[in-house]
This record gives structure tokens, sequence and C-alpha cells, in this order.
């Protein structure tokens, strides 16, 4: 199925400045929103002062993510559901003007009794090596990955990971993920070789392949788990976010459910940094932002884990916090947000930092505002308000 | 025979409410809805062939939940989705 957008699509807030009559060739930043009701593209400036929005793209679907693939600039993917229909991809190659439907989706394979799994919905898209055009993989709910080869039109299952009875095991069932469905996340390939690759399972565990994903092995040490449970069973294990050092790979963060966490390879055993968070704030959340260029420089956003767990954020006065030495001390980020009876949070895809300099940061909450910051989170500005529950913000910086 | 499609999935049928297709079973028939309308079929059914949780098919006005189903030519398919929520 083919979709042609409209493009410039009238400002959906009261908070955004128009920027019809600027050219395209301005646009230096954008932002990609993905919502429980449909996608929106911000268009900044370089100075990330001025907004354009583009959307909305695939009103009342369901989108998890939207990635733009960074080998080439102007490829999209988004992972597409309904509350009704079943999952699907789309593909764009012009920045979301005209959107075609992957020909396969990820589908998990088909059992002659029929008591396989179904894929719920495309959670998580990664694209895969700059050496590997067109591959990108893909982890869906409930737990599955996925790879195409052709740009995102033709997904294959893994086996390895998705009919390994070990690895079946570790991903529980429903009852055991979250609440819209156990999910695989947090694909990263190593910049250094495409056949070194993480994953992370909520729940499930951190898990690492060294030879291209034929095996993957639990890296897990250190880790804690919710009291009561056995530390060594992955499947107890619920990483919400991990993330790798564009300029260190051997370095990784992770926000997981009990704790933030960092692990500097070769070594195998995460170190729980949020312990140097203050305690009445903690360290549980879902997000995990990592500066494109010092990897002592990591953003979390904390959200209530207290009782019976509101995810809210705490006391209702939402902060980022920056560590800038590694996860020793952490420094509270909350100009310009609301100080109190704002009971939002952000989700494990919906914080993101750019590559310019200073770093500008952005993150969409659950009940649909988009805040950006061009100063490393130093102060924070609104763009847009009364957008659906935003899943995922990601961000690219294009070329002139 | 006449299929009626929801209106979720008229974006597969370039927004052709009533379509025709062909087929002994009910699934035969949305393998024929698939080879016109590429990509409909998984929205419906499942990679392990089962009916997704909020589709619905009338067949003369009967629900059916089977795809090895039999049809008529004369039989008239309805699908409909169980919109709910908000």
């Amino acid at each position: 199925m083919t979709i042609t957008t409209p493009a410039q699509t009238a400002p959906q807030t009261d908070t955004l400045p128009t920027a019809s009559a600027r050219a395209a060739t301005d646009t230096r930043v954008v932002m990609l929103v993905a919502t429980r009701k449909g996608a929106w593209l911000f268009h900044g400036d370089a100075g990330r002062e001025r907004w354009r929005v583009d959307g909305p793209h695939f009103l009342g679907h369901i989108v998890n993510h939207l990635v733009l693939d960074p080998r080439d600039g102007r490829t999209l993917l988004a992972a597409v559901s309904t509350g009704h229909l079943g999952p699907t991809l789309f593909r764009s190659t012009d920045l979301g003007r005209n959107w075609q439907e992957a020909s396969r989706p990820p589908a998990f394979a088909t059992t002659e009794d029929g008591t396989g799994r179904s894929v719920q919905h495309t959670f998580w898209l990664t694209p895969c090596h700059a050496d590997e055009p067109g591959v990108w993989y893909a982890g869906t709910s409930p737990q599955g990955m996925f790879r195409s080869e052709d740009g995102g039109d033709t997904w294959t299952p893994w086996s390895c990971i998705n009919d390994d009875p070990r690895y079946r095991q570790w991903m529980g069932t429903a009852q055991d993920g979250t609440p819209d469905g156990p999910k695989l996340h947090s694909i990263i390939v190593d910049p250094r070789d495409p056949a070194h690759l993480y994953f992370a399972m909520s729940g499930g565990g951190v898990h690492e392949s060294t030879d291209g994903g034929r095996t993957f092995s639990p890296l897990l040490k250190g880790l804690e788990v919710v009291e009561g449970f056995n530390v060594e069973d992955p499947t107890f294990h619920d990483p919400h976010c991990v993330r790798m050092c564009p300029t260190n790979p051997d370095r990784l963060y992770q926000q997981n459910h009990c704790g933030i966490y960092r692990l500097d390879r070769p070594a195998d055993q995460w170190v729980r940094i949020g312990r140097n968070m203050p305690a009445s704030v903690g360290d549980v959340g879902f997000p995990m932002v990592l500066h494109p260029r010092d990897p002592d420089t990591a953003w979390v956003f904390p959200m209530d884990g207290r009782d019976v767990w509101p995810r809210t954020s705490p006391d209702g006065h939402p902060a980022a916090w920056v560590t800038r030495d590694g996860g020793e001390h952490w420094q509270r980020l909350d100009a310009g947000l609301p100080a109190e009876q704002a009971w939002w949070t952000v989700k494990r895809q919906a914080m993101c930092a750019d590559t310019l300099a200073p770093v500008g940061l952005a993150f969409g909450t659950t009940s649909g505002e988009l805040w950006a910051s061009a100063d490393e989170g130093r102060q924070w500005t609104c763009i847009a308000r009364h957008l659906p529950e935003i899943y995922a913000v990601e961000t690219a910086v294009l070329a002139p | 025979m006449e299929i009626l499609i929801p209106t979720p999935l008229h974006s597969y049928t370039a927004g052709q409410r009533h379509v025709h297709a062909e087929g002994a079973t009910l699934d035969e028939v949305i393998t024929d809805l698939e080879r016109q309308f590429p990509g409909i079929r998984f929205r419906m059914i499942d990679e392990q062939g089962r009916m997704r949780a909020h589709m619905r098919i009338f067949v003369n006005g009967a629900a059916v939940f089977e795809l090895p189903t039999p049809l008529r030519e004369s039989d008239k398919v309805a699908i409909v989705q169980a919109l709910s929520g908000g």
C-alpha cells in the first residue's frame, strides 16, 4: 500500500511558529515523533529555535518507532499498527512525502499446528552498520528479532533468538512483560564490527553476539532484579534501554527497571551508577541518552518507582538528570520544565540527543508534549503540546 | 463473491467498500484478496493463520471463525472491525 502525505500540513499547536515560507534547504534538524495516534516530523533550524511541523502521518495508527537511516539521510522506516489491524512497516525515501508499505513485515515462522507466536507490533528499529547499506534490524512484541537486507521491504525472522528454546524460556509469557506486551529492544550494532551485536528484552535481559548473531549470550553480571527473584535467570531481568557510546563503543549505559548502570568492555560487570542519584529521586526510569562525543556524559529522565509504581515524574516535578563523569555525580536539569503538578513521564524511546554543538536534547511525554533544549538540557522549551501520547522521539541532523 | 471491506482497510482497496473475490473457502477468498490488494491479509490474519483479535467475518450474516469454512459463489462476506476504545 502506498500513502502520500500532503506536504507542509497545518501546525497542530498554538506554540509552533509556522515557517511555510522558509526554504526547505534551511532545515538542519528533524525530530521524528512517534505517537499512539500517528507520527509527526518537526523540522528545525540549525539553532533549534524555530520548528516547522509536518504531520500527522498515519493518523489513527500506533507508531512505535520512526527512524531515519543515517546512511543516506532520507530513508524513513515507521513501525505501525492500529488497535485493531495487524502490524506492518512503512518506508519512505523522501523524508515522509510518500510511504510504501513493507511487502513482508516482521512475522514469526508459521508453525504447522498454529500454536506459534504472532507479532503484535514492531517496537524497535535499528539501521545496521555503515558498511551494510539497506540492512536493518527490528525488535518486536512479543520478543522477536528480525532482519531486512533490502531497506525494510522484506523481513526475515532470526530463528537463533525467536525459536531457540532457551531464549523462549527467558522471554517468558505476556504476563511477564510490560503492560502492552513484552518487547525486544535496544538492538545495537558495534560501529567497529557489524558482527558484534547487543540487544535487550523486557523481560529477558541484555544479550551479546560476536558472530553476527548466529549465537548470543546473556550479559547480566552486576545487574539487579526485583527482590526475591533469581538474579542468575535472564527471565527476571528488565533492561529498559541500553545505549552504546558513539565515540567509545566499549562503553555501554543502561537504564534498567532496577537502576542505572554502566559497563566498560571487555569487562562484563555492570556498575550501578544510579546509586549516586539522590535517594529522593531514585534511579528508575526508561530513557538513556548519550552524548555524541563525550563518553562520560549521559542523560536520564527518572520516574516514580515507589510502592505501586506510579510511573509519573517524582512528586509531579519532572526533570532530566545528567552525569558528566560517567555516573559518579548527577545534576538536575529542570529549568523551563513545570515546577509542580506535572504527572507525565518519558518512555524509553522518547528522549534523544542530536549531534550538534552544543548538543540538542528532546523528549516527548506521555501527555503529548514535545520538549527540547538547544544547550544540553540547561534550559527546556515546550515546542508542541496536545499531541497524542508520545512513544518515541528520534532526531537527525540533515545536510543543508 | 461480494466482500464488504471495513473502512480501516479501504487504503488497500483504493477506497472500495465492496470488492469481489474468488475461492471455495474463506481462506481461499482471503488469499484472493491478498492477490488483489497486497498486504491486506496480514492486517486481518496473523502468521499462524489466526484471525486477529478485533477482526470479525460474517457470511450471510453469521459469524465465521475458521478459515477452512467452505463458501459458495452466492455467499455475501462481510469483514468487520470490532472497533472499541479511545
